[in-house]
C-alpha cells in the first residue's frame, strides 16, 4: 500500500507556495534564533524565497536529496551556509532556517489530507525526513565552513609566528614565537631549509625567547631542524635561552647534543660572526685620535 | 654499463648525480670512487646530490661509507647542496649521517675541505 502511496508535497508547494513563504519567514522572524544583527530582513526573504523555488523546482522529481537534479538546491545550501558561518551565525540558526519550514508545510499538507490520516501521516513522514536531511546538511557545510575559518588562521598565525630573517649575508635568524610542537617544527623546518637553500646561508640562529616551555619534546624537534640543517650544509646556533628554560633543561635532563647555545641572539651572532671569519671593529675614529 | 662520472680537478674528486640513483648505481660508484681516490692520490671528494629529490636509507648509508671508506684512504668527503625536501625525510627517517660533512653548495664544500686539509696540514709538520 505505501508503493500506492502518491506524495503530494510537490503539488501543496505548488499550490500553496505563496502562503507557505509568508508564513515561513514569519515563522523565522519571531524566533529566537534570528539575528537582526546580522542579517537583515530583505535578505531572508529574498534567500526563502529562493530556496522555496528551488525546492519546489526540485522535489518534483523525487525526494533523494542525493539525485542530480537537487543539485541547486544542494548548491543554494551549501552556499547559504557558508555565508552564514562566515557571518558568525551559530549552527542551530543556520539549521533552523531549514527545520522552520516544517511547521508551514505541515499545516497545508494536513489540509489537503484532510480526512485520509493514511496519506497525511505518510507525507508528513517524507516531509520530515526530506527536511530533515537538508538541515542536516546545511549543518554539516556549515561545520566544514567553520573548520576552514579556523584552519586558515592558524596558518597564518603559524606562518606569522615562525618568518626567517636574514641578520647577515649567510647568516638566518628564526625567531621562534610559542609553542614548538610537531606540526610548527614541520613548518619552520620547511621555511627554514628554503631558505638556507635560497640564501646558501651558512649560519642559521634559531631563537627560542618566545618559547614558553621547553620539554624533552621541544628539545628533540629542535634538534631535528638542527640535523636536517647540517645536513644541508649548515649550522645552527640555538639562542635566547632564559633562566628558567635553562633551569628546567637542566632540571630534565634534556639534551641538546653538540648544539651551541647562546643566552641571547646578540651572543649567537657574535658566534656566528667568528665562524664566517667575520670581526665587527669600531667605525674609524678621526684623524686626532688615530693610534700612533 | 651506466655510471656516475667521476671528473678529477686537482685534488678533488667531483661527482655530480644528476640521475635516480638506484642501489646498483651506487655501488658502483663506490667502487670507482675507491679505485679513482687510489689512482689520483685525491685529497677531497666532493659529492653533489642537489639534483636529487629522494634519497633513501641504502644510499644514505651508502654516501656514509664512501665518506669513511675515503677517510681511511687519507681524503676528505664532502655532501653538497642537499635539497631541503631530502633533509626533511632523512631527518624524519632517523638518519642523520654524522660522519659526513655537507656544505649548501659545491664552493663551500671545497673550502670545506680545504681547511680541514690546512689543519690537518699544521699538525703532520715532517711532511712539509
Amino acid at each position: 500500500m505505501t508503493a500506492a502511496l502518491k506524495t503530494r508535497i510537490p503539488e501543496v508547494l505548488e499550490r500553496y507556495e505563496a502562503e507557505i513563504l509568508a508564513e515561513w519567514i514569519k515563522e523565522q522572524l519571531a524566533a529566537t534564533t534570528q539575528r537582526p544583527d546580522l542579517m537583515k530582513g530583505s535578505e531572508l526573504n529574498a534567500q526563502s524565497t529562493k530556496f522555496l523555488k528551488l525546492l519546489r523546482d526540485a522535489i518534483a522529481a523525487g525526494m533523494d536529496i542525493q539525485r542530480p537534479n537537487w543539485e541547486p538546491v544542494r548548491e543554494f545550501i551549501g552556499e547559504f551556509s557558508r555565508s552564514r558561518a562566515i557571518q558568525g551565525f551559530t549552527p542551530t540558526e543556520t539549521a533552523t532556517f531549514v527545520f522552520s519550514l516544517k511547521q508551514p508545510l505541515f499545516v497545508r499538507l494536513r489540509k489537503i489530507h484532510d480526512g485520509q490520516p493514511d496519506y497525511l501521516f505518510e507525507d508528513l513522514w517524507n516531509a520530515t525526513v526530506l527536511l530533515d536531511k537538508l538541515g542536516l546538511f546545511a549543518s554539516e557545510v556549515f561545520q566544514k565552513s567553520r573548520e576552514e575559518v579556523i584552519g586558515r588562521q592558524q596558518n597564518e598565525m603559524f606562518q606569522l609566528s615562525s618568518p626567517v630573517v636574514e641578520l647577515w649575508r649567510g647568516i638566518l635568524g628564526l625567531p621562534i614565537i610559542g609553542n614548538f610542537d610537531s606540526k610548527r617544527t614541520q613548518l619552520v623546518m620547511e621555511t627554514l631549509l628554503k631558505r638556507l637553500a635560497e640564501t646558501q646561508s651558512e649560519v642559521a640562529i634559531i631563537d627560542i625567547t618566545g618559547v614558553p616551555m621547553v620539554d624533552t619534546l621541544t628539545a628533540q624537534h629542535l634538534l631535528k631542524t638542527v640535523t636536517a640543517a647540517r645536513l644541508m650544509g649548515a649550522e645552527c646556533i640555538i639562542s635566547g635561552v632564559r633562566p628558567q628554560i635553562a633551569q628546567t633543561i637542566v632540571h630534565l635532563g634534556v639534551s641538546l647534543g653538540d648544539v651551541p647555545t647562546k643566552a641571547t641572539m646578540a651572543g649567537a651572532l657574535a658566534l656566528g660572526f667568528k665562524r664566517m671569519g667575520l670581526a665587527v671593529v669600531p667605525a674609524r675614529r678621526p684623524a686626532a685620535e688615530a693610534p700612533v | 654499463m651506466e655510471r656516475i662520472p667521476i671528473l678529477s680537478m686537482g685534488e678533488f674528486l667531483l661527482v655530480t648525480i644528476q640521475v635516480d640513483m638506484h642501489d646498483r648505481l651506487a655501488t658502483v660508484l663506490k667502487d670507482d670512487l675507491a679505485n679513482r681516490i687510489s689512482e689520483t692520490g685525491a685529497r677531497g671528494v666532493l659529492i653533489d646530490i642537489s639534483g636529487l629529490d629522494v634519497v633513501d636509507s641504502f644510499l644514505a648509508r651508502m654516501l656514509g661509507s664512501i665518506a669513511q671508506m675515503a677517510r681511511v684512504m687519507d681524503a676528505e668527503t664532502a655532501l653538497v647542496g642537499m635539497q631541503p625536501s631530502v633533509a626533511i625525510t632523512l631527518v624524519e627517517m632517523g638518519v642523520v649521517m654524522s660522519r659526513v660533512r655537507t656544505a649548501l653548495n659545491m664552493e663551500k664544500g671545497m673550502a670545506l675541505i680545504r681547511l680541514r686539509m690546512a689543519e690537518e696540514g699544521t699538525d703532520e709538520g715532517p711532511e712539509q
